[in-house]
């Protein structure tokens, strides 16, 4: 079971809490993981990547594992520890004031 | 009365003396709404632009007069080949979407509605907002590489539909002028004969104007009235010939400007100091009425802020009502709404402190 946590505009959007939980294959990436989130909660499509390029916004992070993975590549597999739901995969906004 | 703001939308209502208001919001707080407007055939039917830098577009849709709302499409892809409009510096730039800064809905089907976006484009909906697909006439119609962003951005900003013609409509560019298709579309014509912008190399240039705002009385649509950058215009051909009207203005450069819901010739503006000094000439915030179509103003005070006032009025922060007498409506970057229920002779304060206002439109419902 695979931990998200997402920002707060996109859990008023998603109609959620804090954290949703999603039943990835081993081996999956971030890509995969973004392809299932956005598979379930559609409204969430355009909102993390660009609808066309598949690139992430600029103004959205992606971090795990006390690391930030915003300029891995989406075709990597994702940590270890997000994969056996240790620790979450966290969407969030920058730090961007606002 | 739909108020799109900087941090979220407000939905004000009065019954039809317009002095007490009651406040419902904010709606999609944190989020930009640079626009909100309802289907005329349709009241209950209301579309919104919600946006931000972090998670982009969305557009939401109440069917119930604004007690819920639900998302639908938010997929704005250019139609064709974009290639490069000028950028701030006057080096090309590829085209991007970035949002939607205006949504018209249709004057017939509740179900139709236009979007105007930046980078510039015009995008149609058939289906409530669920699938939206570019007019790319507009954007190809071979001028673009010329065209370059206002300080906003690149910006379709105004799109008028022609009550009398429904293959006629009109949009504006900042910067890139007035267009108009006669065709439902398929093809435009820039209409910027006879403005000046000393901005431009070619100060009357086909192109590559400032128009801030465009609007029409409903019963002769042949009359546009204009606020550019610069300048307060007057066309009385549909856009093929215009002409100054600014006359005793205290300055003639602003960004709204609405006509008078009874009065085809009664015509309101909110002069601004200067394309630097965004705030009312001397502090005062004044509403301009011109009572013959033009050059003759009177300045409208009672109930408004006369000294002290460095707020800005944008280009889609005011409407009128329907009633009669005809309410005239705007709304500040200071998050004040003010509204005169007689034609601009007496203002009040619907609301203060709200976020920065980009938007003010009014359904007047029976």
């Amino acid at each position: 079971m695979i931990r998200v946590e997402l920002p707060a505009h996109l859990r008023t959007l998603a109609v959620v809490g804090k954290e949703v939980q999603l039943e990835l294959p081993p081996g999956a990436t971030t890509a995969d993981l973004l392809d299932a989130l956005e598979s379930r909660y559609p409204v969430l499509e355009g909102t993390i990547r660009d609808h066309d390029t598949r690139r992430r916004r600029p103004f959205v992070r992606f971090f795990a594992c006390e690391e930030d993975l915003s300029h891995e590549s989406l075709d990597l597999p994702l940590p270890a520890q997000v994969m056996s739901g240790k620790e979450p995969f966290v969407i969030l906004g920058a730090m961007a004031g606002g | 009365m739909l108020v799109g703001t900087r941090k979220g939308a407000f939905i004000l209502t009065a019954d039809g003396r317009r002095a007490d208001w009651t406040v419902a919001g904010p709606l999609f707080g944190g989020w930009e709404l640079y626009h909100l407007k309802g289907s005329p055939p349709d009241p209950d039917r209301i579309y919104a632009s919600q946006s931000t830098s972090w998670f982009g577009q969305l557009i939401q849709r109440s069917d119930d007069g604004g007690r819920t709302w639900a998302p639908v499409g938010n997929r704005f892809a250019y139609a064709t080949e974009t290639g490069t409009h000028q950028w701030y510096d006057g080096t090309p730039h590829p085209w991007e979407f970035a949002r939607v800064w205006h949504l018209e809905p249709s004057l017939s089907d509740p179900d139709t509605v236009y979007a105007g976006v930046e980078d510039a484009a015009l995008f149609k909906s058939t289906d409530g907002g669920a699938e939206w697909n570019e007019v790319p006439g507009l954007r190809e119609h071979g001028t673009g590489p010329s065209w370059q962003p206002g300080a906003g951005g690149m910006c379709l900003h105004t799109i008028v539909l022609d009550p009398s013609d429904p293959n006629r409509m009109f949009a504006a560019i900042s910067a890139a002028g007035a267009f108009r298709t006669d065709d439902a579309g398929a093809t435009w014509k820039p209409i910027n004969r006879g403005l000046r912008s000393e901005q431009l190399p070619d100060a009357d240039a086909e192109v590559g104007h400032c128009v801030h705002r465009i609007t029409m009385h409903p019963a002769r649509p042949e009359v546009l009235f204009m606020q550019k950058h610069w300048d307060v215009m007057r066309s009385d051909d549909a856009g093929e010939n215009w002409r100054e009207i600014s006359g005793n203005l205290p300055s003639d450069f602003g960004f709204p400007i609405s006509v008078h819901s009874h009065e085809p010739e009664t015509v309101y503006v909110v002069p601004i100091t200067s394309d630097s000094e965004h705030y009312p000439p001397d502090g005062r915030l004044r509403v301009y009425r011109s009572r013959v179509g033009g050059n003759d103003w009177e300045a409208l005070t009672d109930g408004l802020p006369q000294e002290h006032c460095y707020v800005n009025v944008l280009r889609d922060a005011m409407a009128v009502d329907e009633l009669d007498d005809c309410g005239i409506y705007f709304g500040t970057t200071g998050g004040d709404v003010y509204v005169s229920p007689d034609g601009g002779d007496h203002w009040q304060a619907a609301v203060s402190n709200l976020p920065a206002v980009l938007s003010v439109e009014v359904q007047t419902l029976l």
